[in-house]
């Protein structure tokens, strides 16, 4: 067999082979890949269902070639939840933004979580709403222009940015919560490892497990793709620090061995 | 419990047992007077089935966890009350437009806003009329006894996946409060392929359960029309009315659910007085058995909407007579109900008036 037949890289068997509507350096398409990798690599393709927000990942059943089923805008944990409940042996999978997961649906991702649904959420956190046109999101950061916060975000008017993994991490029941980014190749890398992490959990039957990644909006932030890129390290990350705030089943295996 | 067996209970938990017989295992609800009782019988009942009871966080997550169970292929419930149907309208025309079957109970309370916990039918326009954003309906059924609300449970099940669509059970907190002999009905038998379910796409091309038509390319436009394609075919087939004493009748009373009760408790001592009243009694209010209230109209010399709310029906029953003869409207919001005294004075004084009418001339 000659070297160059060998495949170093395709496209994954999950990922449908369309053009998306995303825009330029944007996160979504990176973030969709590793989804896709983690499904074909766990071998769970055909045993998975992804719930739809409201949102511009609002045709990721375009783009991921699984089952997928749509939810009002912010329900997504709650369809998921029915879902999961019906079929419990499959794995159903719920991506989200950050207006979807923690303004509008900022109920029904509490109470998923607090109910320890087995089920993986990924939230795309990118400090703006992208499909309306850029206006405040709860994830947005102080001082940050935005069509609905035109003189930067005042904490005094509109409360300071929510940081989701956080106020996960104060509920009892999530099993896996961690923070991480897709601004460069390390941090992708690690993006993969979190995902395939949290989908592994949900498929040993573990639990709630949330994924956090903080993407690039280069359209709505009004920059370049790499300045965006740029501004998740910068300014994003000093905020929301990229880091496991918890891995019970991790956790647990350490100590038994420790015993 | 066993099918076919008598006993004495409440409309609201007629209708949830009568729920776990036609097969749902998977009922989600939040807590709202006056249909408590579904709630709690549920959370205890389902796990004795092997079923999935969730009290959620809200109206809206518990409709959204019956749109996932629903997706998943699964018979799924919820069921609430005025202030809480108002807030599942969200969910409501989503699972009419990713046509999912479903079955949702309204017990009717007094409105607007917080209102009051006593019984009412106030909501009529918001079930008829399709109560969410978008052009769609949901079949409406309209029980009238604690028996109905188990019977028609069964019936709205089958609707549901028959038509792959929403089915609402419209009755009211008196409905739901009220404790009668119920014969627990037996479960229908029939089975629904669900094909289009979200299962994991083994060995067959990807499903999407989904309302979104995004592409400027007609595909919402079509799908509309696909849609009201189904609503026609079901007001050609479903055509559910209950008719007493109304084919001789000069004056027709038309009411649903505890209204009718009263109706007919009236129009039997108008009968006894040698007055021809008669009851028309949709059991679906949509769609609404319009030509046939209509032909008995036509025999009639005026119809009476008779409702617990300002007269909400009444607008179904002008259009369905249609000039057939007069249509007059009594009813009373807010938790009251109408009186039969006043009903009976009311036929009389038609006939009073018709008298002296004939007598003038």
């Amino acid at each position: 067999m000659s070297v160059k037949n060998i495949p170093i890289y395709r496209r994954p068997e999950a990922l449908a082979d369309v053009r998306t509507h995303y825009c330029a350096g944007c996160g979504h398409g990176i973030i969709h890949k590793l989804l896709a990798e983690a499904l074909g690599e766990l071998e769970i393709i055909d045993n998975t269902i992804v719930i739809a927000p409201v949102g511009c990942s609002v045709l990721i059943y375009k783009y991921i070639d699984v089952d997928g089923c749509e939810a009002a805008h912010g329900r997504s944990p709650a369809v998921a939840t029915g879902l999961k409940r019906a079929l419990p042996d499959r794995i159903v999978i719920s991506y989200q933004g950050d207006g979807d997961l923690l303004a509008i649906g900022a109920g029904e991702t509490i109470h998923a979580a607090n109910r320890g649904e087995n089920i993986t959420v990924i939230f795309v956190n990118n400090a703006v709403y992208g499909m309306t046109g850029g206006h405040v999101a709860p994830t947005s950061l102080e001082g940050q222009k935005t069509l609905t916060t035109p003189d930067g975000r005042n904490p005094a008017d509109i409360g300071s940015p929510m940081r989701a993994c956080e106020i996960l991490d104060t509920l009892a029941a999530p099993v896996y919560i961690e923070r991480t980014a897709v601004n460069n190749p390390a941090s992708v890398r690690k993006t993969k490892k979190a995902i395939a992490k949290a989908l592994r959990y949900q498929m040993e039957g573990r639990g709630y497990s949330f994924v956090e990644v903080l993407s690039m909006c280069p359209t709505n932030w009004g920059v370049e793709p790499v300045t965006a890129a740029e501004w998740v390290k910068d300014a994003m990350v000093p905020f929301y620090p990229m880091k496991v705030f918890r891995d019970r089943p991790a956790d647990e295996a350490a100590e038994k061995k420790a015993s | 419990m066993m099918s076919n067996e008598i006993m004495l209970m409440k409309g609201n938990e007629a209708m949830a047992e009568a729920a776990i017989i036609a097969g749902c295992r998977h009922y989600f609800a939040y807590p709202i007077t006056p249909q408590n009782e579904v709630v709690a019988y549920m959370a205890r009942r389902m796990p004795e089935v092997g079923g999935t009871f969730i009290q959620g966080e809200s109206e809206l997550a518990s409709i959204s966890m019956v749109m996932g169970a629903a997706a998943g292929g699964v018979r799924a419930m919820t069921s609430s009350s005025s202030p809480g149907m108002a807030l599942k309208q969200e969910g409501i025309s989503y699972l009419a437009g990713a046509e999912l079957p479903c079955v949702i109970a309204n017990v009717m309370r007094g409105g607007p806003g917080l209102g009051g916990i006593g019984g009412s039918q106030a909501d009529y326009f918001q079930a008829t009329r399709g109560g969410g954003n978008g052009d769609y309906r949901t079949i409406v059924l309209s029980p009238g006894s604690a028996q109905e609300l188990a019977d028609f449970t069964i019936e709205a099940f089958d609707l549901a996946d028959q038509y792959r669509t929403p089915v609402m059970i419209l009755a009211d907190g008196f409905l739901g409060q009220i404790s009668e002999a119920v014969r627990l009905p037996e479960p229908s038998g029939k089975t629904f392929e669900k094909p289009w379910a979200v299962t994991g796409a083994k060995n067959r091309k990807q499903n999407i359960v989904a309302s979104l038509r995004l592409v400027p390319d007609g595909a919402l436009e079509q799908h509309n029309y696909r849609l009201q394609e189904k609503y026609d075919t079901i007001s050609r087939v479903l055509r559910r009315f209950d008719a007493y004493m109304a084919e001789d009748a000069d004056w027709l009373l038309a009411a649903y659910g505890t209204s009718a009760r009263v109706a007919r408790t009236a129009v039997d001592r108008l009968r006894a007085q040698g007055v021809k009243a008669g009851l028309f009694r949709p059991t679906c209010v949509w769609p609404f058995p319009d030509r046939e209230l209509q032909d008995l109209a036509a025999g009639a010399r005026k119809v009476l909407s008779v409702e617990m709310s300002m007269g909400q029906m009444v607008e179904d029953v002008r259009l369905a007579v249609n000039g057939a003869c007069e249509v007059d409207f009594y009813g009373r919001p807010g938790g009251a109900v109408p009186s039969v005294d006043d009903i009976i004075e009311r036929v009389t004084e038609y006939e009073r008036e018709e008298h002296s009418h004939i007598q003038a001339s």
